[in-house]
């Protein structure tokens, strides 16, 4: 089997790995550089469980053949905190009760942050949108959404 | 054991053709085949730069759609506002950033809903060789076709003149039980050179010739349309899958275009 180098961005570091032919990018952030922060769940693009964003933009890792991120800019839910700082979205999720078992919840997180950075106040109805690709089998989605609501710092359906 | 080859130009890609090679478009389709074991593809060709073929053009009265465009850039795109409800209907939005509309073109039943749509729009390929051939003709030979799409071009409909609907069980992003698209040119208030497409109603998207030989100068209302609603099923052969069974599509497949074609189901 040929290995092929592929260089790209991961949360802002250079990061280089030899991948195997047809090797998926879930498979190369999670065993290739060691970012477990990506979940596998479905393996068929249903779950949304192993989004990333890459270029800004959310893809889904197991359906990403790992080679095409060469020159790319890939994050990942490891690359949302600042140090010991939580990313706003992650300190929502806490306090919104928006997981449970936490298998979707970078999925989610990674789907909520496209969004937040192009729309910085989203609508209730952009929210479900752009987390309609991700699948919770644990707590509902309306805890998602309202978190996602709050780190937009706006009020959550359940306050006020 | 699968192989990948990167290749610089559409051409270069159909060269590398052969038993057992997929090309890759945004891989929604291809990558999860391959996380499964799918042991049909053994060779994947792939263009290093994507964007290359990757544009939305206005043509006069039609648009071009490159074949490496995805359902993401349709949704940016403004001059293609009428397959907007289309393409939002594929998928999530991370699936929306991924799949193309080459690879939507080959999908296999029941997806590919924007060949639907693109089918019902009079949709013409140009192929890696230069030439142009009807949808239609390549969705029957596309398992046998050794060119690739270089892009699409599709007639730009005015008003609501062109409708769509799609039917899922799991909502919002499930995939299609069918779907339709119409395209409804009027003259005077009568249908003049209807085209409806059926998704999720054959291994490929289909035409419905029956139906539009009976919407043909027949008004908007329930009393025109009624004619048409009466021949679906003479158009159809859908096949079973796990979220319908043929027969169950074909007993609705009226119900839906009656909603479509009055207004009621629009999405």
């Amino acid at each position: 089997m040929s290995k092929t180098p592929v260089q790209f961005s991961l949360n802002g570091s250079p990061s280089a790995v030899f991948v195997d032919d047809a090797q998926n990018l879930l498979d190369v952030l999670r065993r290739g550089v060691g970012d477990l922060s990506p979940k596998y769940g479905c393996g068929q693009g249903t779950c949304g469980s192993c989004t990333v964003l890459i270029d800004g933009e959310p893809h889904l890792s197991c359906l990403t053949l790992a080679e095409t991120v060469e020159g790319r800019a890939v994050e990942t839910t490891n690359g949302l905190a600042t140090g010991p700082q939580l990313h706003a979205l992650q300190e929502a999720f806490m306090e919104n009760f928006a997981a449970q078992c936490g298998y979707c919840t970078p999925g989610m997180l990674m789907a909520a942050k496209a969004l937040l950075d192009r729309t910085p106040r989203p609508s209730r109805e952009e929210v479900i949108e752009a987390i309609s690709g991700n699948i919770c089998r644990c707590t509902g989605y309306e805890p998602i959404i309202d978190a996602i609501m709050a780190a937009s710092g706006q009020p959550t359906r359940r306050t006020g | 054991m699968v192989t990948i080859t990167t290749v610089e130009t559409l051409q270069e890609a159909a060269a590398n053709g052969g038993q057992g090679t997929a090309f890759l478009g945004g891989g929604t389709l291809l990558m999860r085949g391959v996380n499964y074991g799918d042991q049909d593809v053994s060779h994947i060709v792939r263009l290093r730069q994507p964007q290359s073929l990757a544009g939305v053009s206005l043509e006069g009265e039609r648009v071009r759609l490159g074949a490496c465009a995805t359902m993401a850039t349709i949704l940016r795109s403004t001059d293609v506002a009428f397959l907007h409800a289309v393409a939002r209907a594929v998928g999530g939005p991370a699936i929306r950033n991924m799949a193309t509309v080459g690879g939507n073109v080959y999908a296999p039943h029941p997806y590919g809903d924007l060949a639907v749509a693109l089918l019902a729009l009079d949709a013409k390929l140009r192929m890696s060789d230069g030439s142009e051939m009807e949808m239609e003709r390549l969705l029957a030979t596309r398992d046998t076709e050794t060119r690739l799409i270089e892009s699409v071009s599709a007639v730009r409909p005015s008003g609501d003149d062109f409708r769509f609907l799609k039917v899922t069980r799991v909502k919002p992003r499930g995939a299609s039980v069918l779907s339709i698209a119409a395209w409804l040119p009027r003259r005077a208030g009568r249908i003049s050179g209807a085209r409806i497409a059926f998704g999720a109603m054959a291994p490929t998207p289909v035409r419905a010739p029956t139906v539009e030989a009976a919407l043909e100068g027949a008004s908007l209302d329930q009393n025109g349309i009624d004619r048409a609603l009466q021949s679906v099923a003479n158009d159809l052969n859908p096949p079973d899958d796990s979220l319908a069974s043929g027969w169950y599509r074909k007993e609705v497949a009226p119900v839906h275009l009656k909603r479509l074609l009055l207004g009621q189901g629009t999405r």
